[in-house]
């Protein structure tokens, strides 16, 4: 079907300029924080800025495709992603005791999993679009299985935090397609009824300490409950205006660990306060509402579902974040998206709402 | 795919309407969570920010208090006794250090350490310490040690190089026994000094000056808050309390007496203390000595073990903690007892043929010979010092009540401490009837008095009480507490509560003796050293000694002391006896005789005859005070003798 607004689309960009004014006001912060987490370090600060300016130019080559390209390519897609997660099983890099990392010949190093977290709900959407909505129970289970398979693998690596936002993906697109509510007490009553085996038999140790230690941080102040003890302090201690940039004891001196990556959002509570953390959330939730708002406006169901799929991806990397580093969720590497640092996740964050831009329809 | 089959099932308005209210329905949820994330974040922030603030100040402000400086020490002259210098310290904080044994092993390449110093640091490893306190290794490094530990810095964590601030006595040894000396604080010191005043304090007054003065040398602390990492290091200081330093203090010390004085006595063991009149101490000389410097860092143990257990007792401040039967000095004061009380007088004569016996026991003096030849002849009182007869003050002693002579003695402070400001002084024994009844479960026979009378029995005084007894009679009767101190600083604290008044007692009297006892007592003291060419049992017993050509003129009096019983009636050859079972040599003296400046008391253990040992000690010490002062005022000296006569 040929696109009524072609001529239009190759005379000017195809983006949704208030989403982008969000992605932008968002980095900007980012980096103004990461520029003080990383005292001042220019070589720390080039690199990010690298990587986003490369992810927001990938993004606006993104934003042009049309969405029926990724529809079409998506089953190979999804195969080749999933594929390359197997492998990295096999072969892959360690770091910080996980295997994550895929050292290609030729390639950059990067992690298979990030392009999995592309990959599901853009999949899960692929399965969906021609299908009747609401999704009846076959398809819930299909999609459930497109999803649980590679984290399934990638909660294997381990990395519980990325296991857990694929699932986001696969259960977002669910969510969106119209599962019905009946079948989402379903899913609630299974989970809780996993929860006892998942502790017994899945997670390893390290992981229960994480659980235990969010109940009870002061059970172990130097080990397990640490980097919670020393986040809620970073963060408490900020209160409503915080220490100042390069202001914070917590984060300048060391006490705060990760405090570049995941942890990056104490430092923003540490130094910038209550008013620096309003300010954070307030562009996630814009940049969320109009993510969803595009969604709605699509052409086709692939589109919605991808766009908005792929929306709540990124809110379910900015929740499980922040609760975590607030100590509402137990520690799971999930770092805070376009804020801390670090390459691969900053790219296919950009790259997802490059597919989201893609499906926006202007002037409807 | 059939067409109808896909219009069918598929609806694509319906599916955007139902999709639409998913989305508004999803970011209404999202809105919610969104909500729990700002509501934890204000719980945090907001309800909780006390004790996270609290918490991270306790993270990253370490509060490290500041040692002040000690006071300094003068002499009367202000000639600095103690002060402070800084030296380079090498130190661990052991909670720092990754592997200690690598660490010191890689130390040990650049520094030259001893196996002692390995010892004595790995004892202070297990003992009480302070949380991350740096335990010394070794103290004073040189220049190029130091360097070599800096350039290596990096490999060596928990490793610091520490200036500190020391305490230094530039007169070493001489000064020892005298000011005393600080030593490390140690953990026993810990539990019982106040905790926050000495929080940084690393040095404590442990001996003489040093330890009695502590409270005003020691000043009050400082702090700093410094900012810390995560590893403990300094990143900057955020604010600081100066310290405020200890008072100085001025002792009445002559450091040029107390060199001369140390000189006299030379290589001999014993104690000279020089007193002004007003009790000021001059010069306190114990031999042998220490070297105070060595406490301060740390010395050896073996070597602390030798200075320990030395028969020598090179620890022990003999001036005011040696206990010694004073001999012959005592009867200076049996005299006084006895005028005061009326058993003898000036005229009194009395044949003494060196024997004399009590209750069936024969007492025999130095003087006597087989057949009785030996004694002093017809002696008087005035005789009867001058040429010390025992006899005599036998006689005396055996007419004086029980405990008569005792309680007499008490008013020259023997028997009790009196002295000011020693942290160490004894106040040695002056023993009494119920003293005999406690401790021997015998009363007191008037045999005991007898033997008092002479110096001897269970008497026990240190060389200060002499030298206090000798300043008395200089005084005419005026009883003077020694001090060390002549002035310090007041601080403000000080000045504050009002704790800074004169500790300074009233001098009191020594009652009992007329004015014309006290003239005619020293009369008798001057014969002693000015007595001269008047044939046989006719000299003063110090004249061939020191009296023949002495610029002024000096009342003293000499003592020998046994150590041993000597049975009775028995002479022995004292090259025979065990040096150390030798008798001590006393003198004491004031000069000049009408108006004195100096009152000295001479000890020389195991030396033998008072008057030829420690007698030329003494003319040497007041030689060396009197001496330039009378070269610089004869004429003033003379004149105010002149006024009190006139008056």
């Amino acid at each position: 079907m040929p696109r009524s607004g072609g001529s239009e689309r190759t005379s000017s960009l195809h983006v949704d300029p208030w989403l982008l004014l969000a992605l932008a006001a968002l980095v900007g912060f980012g980096l103004l924080v990461l520029n003080s987490a990383a005292r001042n370090d220019p070589a720390v600060l080039g690199a990010q800025a690298l990587r986003l300016v490369i992810g927001f130019v990938v993004m606006l080559v993104v934003a042009q495709l049309s969405p029926r390209l990724f529809r079409r390519w998506m089953p190979a897609l999804y195969l080749v992603a999933v594929g390359l997660l197997a492998v990295v099983m096999l072969v892959g890099a360690t770091a910080k005791g996980s295997q994550r990392w895929l050292d290609l010949p030729g390639l950059p190093r990067f992690q298979p999993s990030e392009l999995v977290k592309l990959a599901v709900p853009l999949a899960a959407a692929w399965y969906l679009h021609d299908r009747p909505l609401p999704p009846n129970l076959r398809d819930v289970a299909v999609v459930l299985l497109m999803a649980g398979v590679p984290a399934g693998l990638i909660a294997m690596q381990p990395d519980l935090g990325t296991a857990l936002l694929v699932c986001a993906g696969g259960f977002g697109v669910l969510l969106l397609a119209g599962l019905r509510w009946r079948h989402l007490a379903y899913a609630g009553g299974a989970g809780l009824a996993a929860a006892p085996l998942l502790w017994f038999f899945v997670m390893r140790d390290y992981q229960k300490q994480r659980v235990l230690t969010l109940f009870d941080p002061g059970r172990d102040p130097q080990g397990a409950g640490w980097n919670i003890l020393q986040s809620k302090t970073a963060i408490g201690s900020g209160g409503f205006r915080g220490k100042g940039l390069f202001e914070g004891t917590q984060s300048q001196l060391g006490f705060l660990p990760e405090s570049r990556t995941d942890f990056i959002i104490a430092v923003i509570g540490e130094e910038l306060g209550l008013i620096g953390v309003t300010v954070a959330m307030a562009l996630y939730v814009v940049v969320i509402a109009r993510g969803l708002y595009i969604a709605t406006q699509a052409r086709d169901t692939f589109a919605r579902l991808a766009a908005g799929g792929l929306t709540l991806v990124f809110f379910a990397y900015v929740f499980v974040n922040i609760a975590m580093v607030s100590g509402l969720l137990p520690v799971v590497g999930v770092p805070l998206p376009l804020v801390s640092y670090g390459g691969t996740a900053a790219v296919t964050v950009l790259v997802s709402f490059g597919i989201v831009l893609s499906a926006y329809e202007r002037g409807r | 795919m059939p067409a109808a089959h896909e219009v069918r099932m598929k609806d694509a308005d319906a599916e955007r309407t139902a999709f639409a209210t998913r989305s508004l329905v999803t970011f209404l949820a999202i809105v919610v969570l969104f909500g729990i994330l700002m509501a934890r974040m204000i719980w945090l922030m907001a309800y909780q920010r006390g004790e996270h603030l609290a918490h991270s100040n306790e993270n990253s402000v370490q509060l490290a208090p500041l040692a002040p400086a000690r006071g300094l020490v003068f002499d009367r002259h202000g000639e600095t006794l103690a002060h402070n210098h800084p030296i380079f310290s090498l130190a661990l904080v052991p909670e720092h250090v990754a592997d200690m044994d690598a660490t010191l092993a890689e130390l040990d390449q650049l520094v030259l350490i001893t196996e002692t110093q390995l010892e004595s640091f790995r004892n202070r490893l297990r003992k009480r310490r302070r949380p991350l306190e740096e335990i010394p290794l070794k103290f004073n490094i040189t220049e190029s040690e130091r360097a070599a530990v800096e350039v290596n810095r990096h490999r060596l964590g928990g490793v610091r190089v520490l200036p500190e601030i020391v305490r230094h006595y530039p007169y070493g040894e001489l000064m020892a026994h005298a000011v005393g000396s600080v030593r490390r604080v140690n953990e026993e010191d810990l539990k019982r000094l106040d905790p926050t005043r000495y929080r940084a304090t690393r040095f404590l007054g442990k001996r003489g000056v040093e330890a009695f003065y502590e409270d005003a040398l020691h000043g009050e602390p400082g702090f700093h808050a410094m900012e810390v990492d995560v590893l403990g290091r300094v990143r900057k200081e955020l604010s600081r309390v100066a310290p405020t330093p200890g008072g100085n203090i001025t002792l009445h010390l002559d450091a040029r007496l107390q060199i001369a004085a140390s000189a006299a006595l030379g290589q001999r063991r014993g104690a000279v203390v020089a007193l002004a009149p007003d009790g000021g101490v001059l010069a306190m000389v114990s031999h042998p000595g220490y070297e105070p410097n060595l406490f301060v860092t740390g010395m050896d143990p073996a070597d602390y073990q030798e200075l320990v257990s030395s028969r020598d007792t090179p620890l022990l401040n003999r001036a005011s903690q040696g206990r010694y039967a004073p001999g012959s000095t005592f009867k200076l004061v049996v005299a006084l007892a006895a005028l005061a009380m009326g058993f003898t007088d000036w005229e009194r004569i009395i044949e003494d043929r060196g024997e004399f016996r009590i209750g069936g026991r024969v007492r025999r003096d130095w003087s006597w010979q087989p057949g009785n030849a030996g004694g002093q002849g017809l002696v008087d009182l005035r005789r009867a010092i001058y040429r010390s007869s025992n006899v005599y003050f036998y006689d005396l002693g055996a007419k004086m009540p029980t405990d008569a002579l005792p309680s007499f003695a008490a008013q020259f402070g023997f028997g009790e401490v009196t002295a000011l400001d020693f942290a160490d002084a004894v106040p040695g024994l002056l023993p009494n009837n119920a003293w005999k009844m406690g401790h021997k479960g015998e009363r007191w026979y008037p045999g005991d008095t007898v033997n008092m009378a002479i110096g001897q029995g269970d008497l026990e005084v240190t060389p200060l009480q002499l030298a206090t007894m000798a300043a008395t009679i200089a005084n005419r009767g005026e009883f003077v507490a020694p001090r060390m101190l002549k002035s310090r600083d007041v601080s403000e604290v000080e000045l504050k509560n009002g704790t800074a008044a004169a500790e300074r007692p009233t001098p009191r009297r020594v009652e009992g003796p007329t004015a014309e006892d006290w003239e005619r007592l020293i009369d008798a003291m001057e014969d002693v050293v000015h007595r001269g060419n008047q044939g046989y049992r006719q000299n003063g017993t110090a004249w061939a000694h020191i009296g023949r050509d002495i610029a002024y003129r000096m009342a003293g009096k000499s003592g020998t002391a046994q150590v041993v019983e000597i049975p009775e009636g028995e002479e022995y050859d004292e090259e025979e006896l065990d040096e150390y079972h030798r008798k001590h040599a006393w003198f004491i003296a004031f000069a000049p005789a009408d108006a004195p400046q100096i009152a000295v008391a001479v000890l020389v253990e195991n030396g033998g005859g008072g008057s030829s040992v420690a007698g030329p000690v003494a003319r040497e010490v007041i030689d060396a005070y009197l001496l330039p002062r009378l070269a610089e005022r004869p004429l003033a000296a003379k004149s105010k003798r002149a006024d009190s006569a006139g008056a």
